[in-house]
């Protein structure tokens, strides 16, 4: 949908890849300037069911944003101990799992690539 | 049997306020909770994080919030089951409702509202393909009787505080207990984690880090687990024991009531926003993060508005004959069911002679 704004605010999109957990790559649009995170950009486009994401609401206190970083990890904010602690407890985790809700989206993530861990049905 | 006007299944906020807004309607509550504490994700996932949104409130606490909940709900004196999942429910032919919970604990209402957010708190089992073969078996994802374990070999599996506790109060009691960990730290309470490591050097606990249990054995109880250093397939140990325990901390689940024969969309269940947030069975209401309709938002503020309504359309349920006029509580004040009352105070008039 158009903006009735008189100016453009798409500007500030990037473009990253989202793998969704069936293996299929999504090249999506990710807003910049409305203080979202990595998850808040997998649910807006839908790339994993309800329920599945994001279940704490990005408090960094469920794993069920899993991911996995295929790149530019070293732009990434280092972890907080809430994110090393929950990231303890999850399942499938690898070197490079992150909690995609506390990674803000940023200008400097343009091109970035992930991959979303599965989840864990139990 | 507790027989109760409205049964709310669910003692987060959405549900502490709806016994509030029954209360000033004089319906009586009881509410049902899996956890052991009424507050549900406030008290349990983040008692000590700040809430912006709460109107009139610029900041507070997500515990505070919940005290100050239990504390405006007091005086209508609202029943608890706590500790005790909601399984079933059942309708009679008087058009009341049964809802029995895992503890077998029998409730009657003629309005049962689920506030039940993001579903029970349940244990993180691990990714084992055949752990379910041996659930109450040999594998146990809480420890209820300690007792039980008293001279049996376990191995516990986690890095978080139940691990830890758990591993120092059964090396008293057990015969033999490993605590396997992914990670070489572990991120318990201080004393914790100094105590665990105390016990591992005078051979008490047997402290397995950077590894994993990936497999389960046994023919019919559980005999051993297959351990795994470093993710490497090919450092496999297995180590013969009576009982497995993971411990990977709570994540909520839709759980039992996703078989009641409710409308889920979304893994939350649908209600009816264009009036009273009545789910498609009548007289089984949804509120709060639970429930989903265009435009819905889980927000707190919204699962006091959706109360409130609520409220209305249950009362018209109970008392099908009365007419009901909303009142507001700076004229009405507030009447509890213990004999207290709030109310404004009067101003008073009297002529000067």
């Amino acid at each position: 949908m158009k903006s009735v704004r008189s100016f453009d605010y798409t500007m500030s999109d990037i473009k990253i890849t989202i793998i969704d957990r069936e293996g299929e790559a999504h090249l999506v649009d990710a807003p910049t300037d409305m203080n979202m995170n990595l998850m808040e950009v997998i649910r807006l486009h839908e790339l994993a069911p309800e329920g599945t994401i994001g279940i704490c609401g990005g408090m960094a206190m469920c794993a069920s944003c899993q991911c996995y970083i295929l790149n530019k990890d070293h732009l990434l904010p280092e972890k907080s101990y809430e994110e090393e602690d929950m990231l303890d407890q999850a399942f499938f985790t690898q070197e490079n799992s992150r909690l995609s809700c506390q990674i803000p989206m940023d200008k400097e993530l343009e091109g970035l690539e992930v991959k979303i861990a599965p989840f864990n049905s139990d | 049997m507790i027989k109760t006007d409205m049964l709310i299944i669910g003692a987060g906020p959405t549900g502490l306020f709806a016994v509030f807004e029954a209360g000033l309607l004089k319906l009586k509550c009881h509410l049902i909770d899996a956890l052991p504490q009424p507050g549900g994700q406030c008290s349990e996932i983040y008692p000590k994080k700040p809430i912006y949104d709460i109107p009139a409130f610029p900041e507070i606490l997500a515990g505070d919030l919940v005290d100050n909940l239990m504390e405006q709900i007091r005086p209508f004196e609202p029943g608890f089951t706590l500790g005790e999942r909601a399984e079933t429910i059942e309708k009679l032919d008087d058009g009341s409702f049964i809802v029995t919970t895992s503890e077998g604990t029998k409730h009657q209402a003629p309005v049962v509202v689920i506030a039940g957010g993001l579903g029970s708190f349940e244990p993180r089992k691990p990714p084992i393909p055949n752990i379910a073969k041996f659930e109450n078996n040999g594998v146990a994802y809480m420890i209820k009787e300690p007792e039980d374990y008293r001279n049996k070999r376990i191995v516990i599996a986690g890095g978080g505080d139940s691990a830890l506790d758990w591993a120092i109060y059964l090396s008293e009691i057990a015969s033999e207990v490993s605590l396997v960990h992914r990670r070489n730290e572990f991120r318990g309470a201080l004393d914790s984690v100094e105590k665990v490591s105390e016990l591992s050097k005078i051979g008490k606990i047997n402290l397995i880090t950077e590894a994993e249990v990936v497999g389960l054995n046994g023919a019919e109880g559980l005999e051993s687990v297959v351990i795994r250093q470093k993710g490497d397939a090919s450092e496999e140990e297995i180590k013969e024991t009576d009982y497995f325990i993971p411990l990977f901390g709570l994540s909520p689940k839709l759980g039992p009531i996703a078989n009641w024969g409710l409308e889920i969309e979304k893994n939350a269940i649908k209600v009816d926003n264009s009036y009273d947030y009545q789910t498609n069975i009548p007289g089984i209401y949804a509120i709060g993060d639970v429930n989903t309709y265009p435009g819905k938002l889980k927000l707190i503020l919204c699962g006091f508005h959706e109360a409130a309504i609520m409220c209305q359309s249950a009362y018209q349920r109970i008392f099908p004959e009365k007419k009901y006029v909303m009142k507001y509580t700076t004229v009405s004040g507030v009447n509890g069911f213990d004999g207290s009352k709030k109310e404004a105070k009067r101003e008073v008039v009297k002529s000067i002679n």
